[in-house]
């Protein structure tokens, strides 16, 4: 009879090292894949796995095999119409080794698919932004928790021994275990008073009477006061932190000098905030607003793709946002956060409207303003406007390459971990 | 014959429902092993693990290894099979089994008892009896060794990786891999070790090879080399099959942690020649035997309808052997062949007809058991098939022979299911299945020991088929490990030379 092992239990991810040397391998291609993916992605929808694929040839392991050309015979079965000595034209396609069979599901052979997950996704995107690696854990990691109480155990450090606790598991356990012989000293002592009152002091059930108490009376002496038994813990668990919702405004200009390259940095610092915010609110909304001489709250898809010809004027986007604050987000329920992305160029005159907008009337409400201008050659207008804006929860910086994106939310970081 | 059950009288079927346990286990597999032995079937101790999905995968990715070193391309493999398993285009239910003693087996936990005893039959006692019983098997693995070898190759090959580097390691096991066909001995016998044996030897060659065998190195001082030159004109000084154990033994500059990883690269793949060789026989055998023994259960009463119901589905999906004009057709269907060949056996045997008697004259009418273990035990696909293929079965699968000739415009039939045809299409079937066919001949023609070491690889063609596409590259491989210029030769029958290719141009 045969040996039936139950394996289940022990280990899977058996294949985990030979997929990791796989994905080091192949790195330039995912990481080709995983760019391309992002840039097709909605801005909420970062945090999933991907389908990655790659040219099937760039991993092929070569053997040693026939090519065409030759002489051959091959047998088939399922012969219908054939006699021998027929002679019949090539089929197309089918000279090479063993045919070209297409793939049942329509990816072709020449590509090579499978699936990235939710965290390798992460790690790729990440590594681009130059994040440190702190970040990168608090970002990838779930969600947060906090220590919270929960009640009593009767095992523990001996830092948590609650003491209240444990003295009152005491009494409970002496009066318990006391409670017979004590009803048994009663017993016998009123049956002494009675032995006594009719005048048999001396009797020997007397005599046997008192021997009894005394046992009894050192029994319940000898119940201990406290015992490990009584002993209680402080117990505390784990529960995810209580969070609450944000909005994130998401502005962008969309005036003809925003090309396609830098609405793709912008659309990177507007996902990344929007990871951050996640990993600290349960809910959150994004609006988009995008603006050229006009603002306009927008969808997401419009927001990208769409481009617009003519001037600029900031102003009209900040002024845009503060109105739906005040129609739809009280600041009493909602946190807000807001990401603006420029190239920077500006109608003269706006810009120190917008300073005074931006102070005035936006920083108050917001816990965290973040602008940041797009490949600009040099500081523009609203650049030195902005520069003389002093508030602990505004952030500037000037974008050049991906790398650039994460010093933005250093500030906003550091606040998050005191 | 008896069919009936020890427990006589006893009709009642082994399980209703489809959930399995591991008790319904235990007495399935009791009773198919008393069917078994009832056959004569003779296996190794059987190991039947229980295992989940993902670890299926885990165990298909590593090609049917329990214990594998660390490569990419075993996570190409599990990221391939994950992949179209998650989207249900393949089942993994049968094909695990372990050629070792003792004989490992997975069940998965999701399938039913009717699958699961499905399993156990085909591979616990189906390709178990095969792996102990056929001759290629017995001659070229040594199944008790097995699982401490591939032990000892994993942690060899991890120590290489921290002392020199996991890249170093990769590249080496790249090229290796891709000669992995080039390294068996087709016949020489290698001597069976245990793993204490083969630690020590590895730590005596290590010790020894670098300084002492080198041809190479040892002809370069001496002064004398033109009357030496005469004397040792051609080495080898015959051509070598084995390229991977010549590049073990000859590299010049292998460092010998590299000249063991060639080397455990050419055991694993010594042992799973035979797999290659016997393909047909083997999964025919296994399918024979679990129809043949289910089918024996249910006529015992021990199996009810809906049991027999789901395997014969399953079972029929596995045998399907579609027509060369289906658009599922990709080429012969190697359980379909082999079971229809053990049946045809089967059938000859018990009921031959005229025809049978003139082909298989000592078969005809013969013990059935008896002939089919004989065939089982001395034969691989090419022989199997050129000694068995019957004519009736010709028939039955229409197979008919192309040929398919560059010098010609058009394609030719050669011999079709008639009394012409069956011993042309036989032997081209047989043929067909030829390792030394199917795949290029390529063997170690010269090394230029007293010019620039470069080494000549001859291909000797085979009916005028050139080699393919990936012929640049593996000259690059063979080059890496060989560390100078490899020289690729294509030569026809008369030693006329058609292509010459070397890897440092």
């Amino acid at each position: 009879m045969s040996q039936f092992v139950d394996r289940r239990l022990s280990g899977k991810n058996r294949s985990a090292v030979n997929r990791q040397r796989f994905l080091r391998r192949f790195k330039s291609q995912v990481r080709k894949a995983v760019s391309e993916a992002v840039s097709g992605r909605k801005v909420e929808d970062l945090e999933r796995g991907q389908k990655i694929s790659i040219p099937a040839k760039d991993l092929s392991e070569p053997v040693f095999h026939h090519g065409s050309g030759g002489q051959r015979q091959i047998v088939h079965p399922g012969n219908q119409e054939f006699i021998a000595g027929d002679q019949f034209d090539r089929p197309p396609g089918a000279s090479g080794e063993a045919g070209g069979n297409a793939s049942q599901d329509g990816e072709g052979m020449d590509e090579f698919v499978f699936e990235l997950s939710r965290e390798e996704f992460m790690d790729y995107f990440f590594e681009d932004l130059a994040l440190p690696d702190l970040v990168k854990k608090q970002l990838t990691a779930v969600s947060s928790v906090q220590r919270v109480r929960a009640g009593f155990v009767s095992s523990g450090n001996p830092a948590n021994l609650h003491v209240v606790r444990s003295m009152k598991q005491a009494i409970g356990r002496r009066l318990a275990i006391a409670a017979g012989p004590r009803e048994a000293l009663r017993e016998a002592e009123a049956a002494l008073e009675e032995l006594v009152a009719a005048g048999r002091d001396g009797s020997p059930e007397a005599d046997e009477l008192r021997a009894e108490i005394e046992t009894l009376k050192a029994r319940i002496a000898a119940v201990p006061f406290i015992d490990t038994w009584d002993l209680r813990y402080a117990n505390r668990t784990e529960k995810p932190l209580p969070s609450s919702q944000a909005v994130m405004f998401c502005l962008m200009d969309v005036s003809g000098s925003m090309d396609e390259k830098r609405k793709d940095i912008a659309k990177r610092f507007f996902m990344l905030l929007y990871l951050f915010l996640t990993r600290n609110y349960e809910r959150i909304d994004v609006v988009f607003i995008r603006h050229h001489t006009v603002a306009k709250e927008v969808d997401e898809e419009d927001f990208f793709s769409s481009r617009e010809s003519g001037g600029t004027v900031v102003s009209s986007a900040l002024a845009l946002m503060h109105e739906i604050i005040q129609a739809r987000y009280p600041t009493a329920d909602w946190n807000i956060y807001a990401a603006q992305a420029s190239d920077g160029d500006n109608w003269e005159d706006d810009s120190p409207r917008c300073r005074e907008l931006l102070e005035r009337s936006l920083l108050p409400l917001v816990q965290y303003f973040a602008y940041v201008e797009i490949e600009a050659e040099e500081p523009q207008g609203l650049w030195m406007e902005y520069e003389q804006v002093k508030a602990a929860h505004f952030a500037m910086q000037r974008i050049l390459g991906l790398e650039d994106i994460y010093p933005v939310f250093r500030e906003l970081f550091r606040k998050k971990v005191a | 014959m008896n069919l009936e059950s020890p427990i006589a009288g006893v009709r009642k079927p082994l399980s209703e429902g489809s959930e399995w346990s591991f008790e319904l286990l235990d007495l399935y597999d009791r009773e198919i092993g008393r069917v078994a032995a009832h056959y004569h079937l003779d296996t190794y101790p059987r190991q039947i693990e229980v295992i989940t999905s993902e670890q299926m995968i885990d165990a298909y990715s590593s090609v049917g290894m329990p214990v594998g070193y660390h490569h990419w391309s075993y996570g190409k493999q599990f990221l391939a099979t994950q992949k179209s398993y998650k989207r249900g285009q393949m089942g993994l239910a049968y094909e695990i089994v372990i050629n070792s003693s003792p004989c490992i087996a997975y069940l998965m936990e999701e399938n039913t008892m009717t699958m699961q005893a499905l399993v156990i039959a085909h591979a616990a006692y189906g390709h178990n009896s095969f792996f102990k019983g056929n001759y290629l098997f017995r001659t070229w693995t040594d199944a008790e060794g097995i699982l401490d070898y591939l032990v000892f190759a994993r942690n060899y090959i991890a120590q290489c990786e921290q002392r020199y580097g996991e890249e170093a390691v990769e590249h080496i096991l790249d090229s290796c891999h891709a000669l992995m066909n080039y390294g068996v001995d087709r016949y020489k016998r290698p001597a069976s070790l245990t793993m204490a044996k083969e630690q020590a030897r590895q730590q005596e060659r290590e010790a020894y090879l670098q300084s002492q065998i080198n041809d190479l190195w040892r002809t370069l001082p001496s002064k004398q080399g033109a009357e030496r030159e005469k004397q040792v004109a051609h080495f080898p000084a015959e051509p070598q099959e084995n390229l991977l154990y010549f590049i073990e033994k000859n590299a010049p500059r292998l460092e010998p942690w590299q000249r063991e990883i060639v080397r455990i690269v050419r055991k694993i793949a010594q042992y799973f020649y035979p797999q290659r060789q016997t393909q047909v026989m083997n999964e025919g055998w296994a399918t024979f035997w679990h129809y043949t023994l289910l089918n024996h259960l249910y006529e015992e009463g021990r199996l009810t309808d809906g049991f027999m119901m789901e395997f014969l589905q399953s079972h029929t999906n596995v045998v399907y052997q579609p027509p060369y004009y289906s658009k599922m057709y990709s080429g012969i269907n190697p359980y379909a062949l082999g079971f229809a060949m053990f049946q045809d056996i089967r059938r000859i045997c018990e009921h031959p007809t005229e025809e049978d008697r003139r082909w298989f004259p000592d078969l005809a009418g013969s013990d059935w058991v008896q002939s089919l273990d004989t065939a089982m035990r001395n034969f691989k696909d090419e022989s199997f098939i050129a000694q068995y293929l019957s004519p009736k079965l010709i028939r039955e699968l229409k197979l008919f022979a192309v040929v398919d000739d560059d010098q010609k415009e058009k394609l030719e039939i050669a011999a079709i299911h008639d009394d012409a045809g069956y011993r042309a299409v036989r032997e081209q079937l047989a043929d067909q299945y030829n390792l030394g066919n199917r795949e290029p001949n390529i063997q170690v023609y010269q090394v230029d020991l007293y010019g620039d070491r470069s080494l000549t690889l001859r291909h000797y063609m085979h009916n005028r088929r050139p080699l393919g596409s990936s012929t640049r590259e593996m000259l690059r491989h063979v080059a890496r490990l060989w560390g100078y210029n490899v020289r690729l030769e294509s030569v026809d029958q008369n030693e006329h030379l058609h292509l010459q290719l070397d890897s440092e141009t």
